[in-house]
């Protein structure tokens, strides 16, 4: 069993949001009795964005909560959607009276909550949409199951829909540039070593020593395929292939690159996928507007690496510019 | 009658947490391990409520449930159960249940899981237990079986129903990702909607 620093499994959320608003408390604020972020002096007169989901993915969502970004950030228990009267104070919160988005990863929890919460919200006379991140190339046979998973492609969309709402526009304009992100961002994560969730004793899944899982969703679901351990190129191309073959890219495209660390990989490894992202995007012809490498889309302490790409037109490339107060993305 | 209705959650909430290992059990392997925890969760929060105070009509009373279950459960089971209880409290009667109310109170719960969901019978999910068990109470309407016979029918078909899922490939939820792998696994949701109707039924005659 894996060791970590916590205090006590059932209070890891609460204890860790507390933490969060912490850190910036001229910045954040708590929602009393619930494990909620928003900004401070919410609600502002625009149109607000709310996301949410399983806790155990940070700097996702909390860490985006900020002028540029998200208005508020609902965490549910690690790996586990929050609950819809959760969703809806969040709702309330932020809300300027310019309506609410809803930016929600395509997991069923999450769907099922956030659309009961958007219900409960629309009684109440506020007006809110929704829009569904689906980035997750790995998940091919969509037919099949539940649809493609929202992993790191979610930090863009919360970028640049976050920078439409706060430049003053409307609701559906907001919706339209988010989901413009949706259509063109695209991401496949791998995994080296599984996590381990605070309440269970056992790993959340297993891999062997000499084994790694390419396509691993961000709560250990199963991926494309399990290989023998790869050299880091390799891994990348293995990666970055199955993301650009998804879209169809023109030579001289611009393109945003993510290299998204899972929790639990050294920044030097993360470097070195950069370096080899950058080789193959440029035998490509593919331009990069704007890299970011970090942690963005976590999943605890899982070693792993996630590549995200974000094929970028002139609005895109404006609102990725536009200044926010969230570090990371700057 | 609120009192009964009140014996009958009691006792379906004891069964589910009774449950809550062998739930868990199914959903580790093919979903996220947790089913049986958000579950008893829920029912244990429902069983505070319903301790708390008395209920003037059962839709009040189901009302409670339903709201409880959508604000404790979390995950995907809260909404759906959820749901299906809200749903339910819009048309139970207070009344001895007949035939007829039965099968409204089976119709608007798949009505309510279906427009969460979006799913359908064959999926292996808690629809292919809950479907089934309605259908057999019209059919025993049409043939025009005594209502003890029609819920002996009804819980033989719900538990069909959950067997069939071992067989099925899990086209909606979380199990959905595993593909083929899904295929041998009973569906947990389809065994706690089976521990439900179970309980209903062998508390109501």
């Amino acid at each position: 069993m894996k060791k970590k620093l916590i205090n006590n499994p059932e209070e890891v959320v609460e204890e860790m949001v507390e933490g969060i608003v912490m850190a910036a408390p001229d910045k954040l604020e708590k929602i009393e009795d619930y494990n909620i972020v928003i900004r401070k002096g919410s609600p502002n007169e625009k149109v607000a964005l709310v996301s949410g989901g399983g806790s155990g993915h940070e700097p996702t969502h909390a860490g985006f909560v900020g002028k540029g970004m998200l208005d508020g950030a609902i965490a549910g228990d690690v790996f586990t959607s929050p609950t819809p009267d959760a969703v809806f104070e969040a709702i309330k919160a932020v809300d300027g009276g310019k309506g609410v988005l809803l930016v929600i990863k395509n997991y069923t929890g999450d769907v099922m909550n956030f659309e009961m919460a958007a219900e409960m919200a629309e009684a109440e006379g506020i007006e809110v949409d929704q829009v569904v991140v689906n980035d997750d190339v790995a998940v091919e046979d969509s037919l099949y199951t539940t649809g493609r998973r929202g992993v790191a492609g979610t930090i863009f969309v919360h970028k640049i829909a976050g920078a439409k709402a706060e430049a003053g526009a409307e609701l559906a304009d907001v919706k339209k540039v988010a989901e413009k992100v949706i259509a063109n961002v695209r991401t496949k994560g791998m995994a080296l070593y599984p996590c381990r969730v605070p309440a269970a004793d056992e790993s959340t899944f297993t891999l062997e020593e000499d084994e790694i899982e390419l396509g691993i969703g961000i709560h250990g679901e199963p991926g494309t395929e399990r290989t023998e351990l790869m050299k880091a190129d390799e891994i990348v191309d293995e990666l970055l292939g199955s993301v650009i073959d998804d879209i169809p890219y023109e030579e001289g495209d611009d393109v945003a690159l993510m290299i998204n660390g899972m929790g639990g990989t050294p920044l030097m490894e993360l470097f070195l996928a950069n370096r080899r992202a950058n080789q193959v995007l440029e035998e490509k012809g593919i331009n990069i507007y704007k890299t970011f490498v970090g942690e963005y889309m976590t999943s605890l302490e899982m070693a792993g690496v996630s590549i995200t790409l974000l094929k970028l037109d002139e609005e895109l490339k404006e609102l990725l510019d536009a200044p926010t107060e969230i570090n990371i993305m700057k | 009658m609120t009192e009964k209705s009140k014996e009958i959650i009691n006792k379906v909430a004891d069964v589910i947490i009774e449950n809550k290992k062998y739930l868990t059990e199914l959903d580790s392997a093919i979903g996220d391990g947790d089913h049986g925890i958000n579950m008893s969760k829920g029912f244990n929060k429902v069983k505070e409520k319903l301790e708390a105070k008395d209920y003037e009509s059962n839709k009040e009373l189901i009302k409670t449930v339903a709201m409880t279950l959508i604000s404790t459960v979390g995950g995907a089971s809260g909404p759906l159960y959820g749901t299906a209880f809200l749903n339910i409290s819009k048309i139970i009667p207070d009344a001895d249940f007949d035939l007829d109310s039965l099968i409204e109170i089976g119709e608007s719960a798949v009505a309510g899981i279906q427009k969460r969901g979006k799913a359908e019978q064959g999926e292996k999910t808690m629809l292919d237990t809950i479907i089934p068990a309605v259908n057999s109470l019209k059919e025993s309407k049409e043939n025009g079986d005594n209502i003890e016979e029609a819920l002996k029918q009804c819980k033989a078909k719900a538990e069909e129903g959950m067997k069939a899922t071992i067989d099925m490939q899990a086209t909606k939820g979380r199990a959905s990702y595993l593909g083929k792998r899904s295929i041998g696994h009973q569906d947990p949701g389809a065994t706690s909607s089976y521990l439900i109707i179970k309980t209903v039924v062998d508390e109501l005659y």
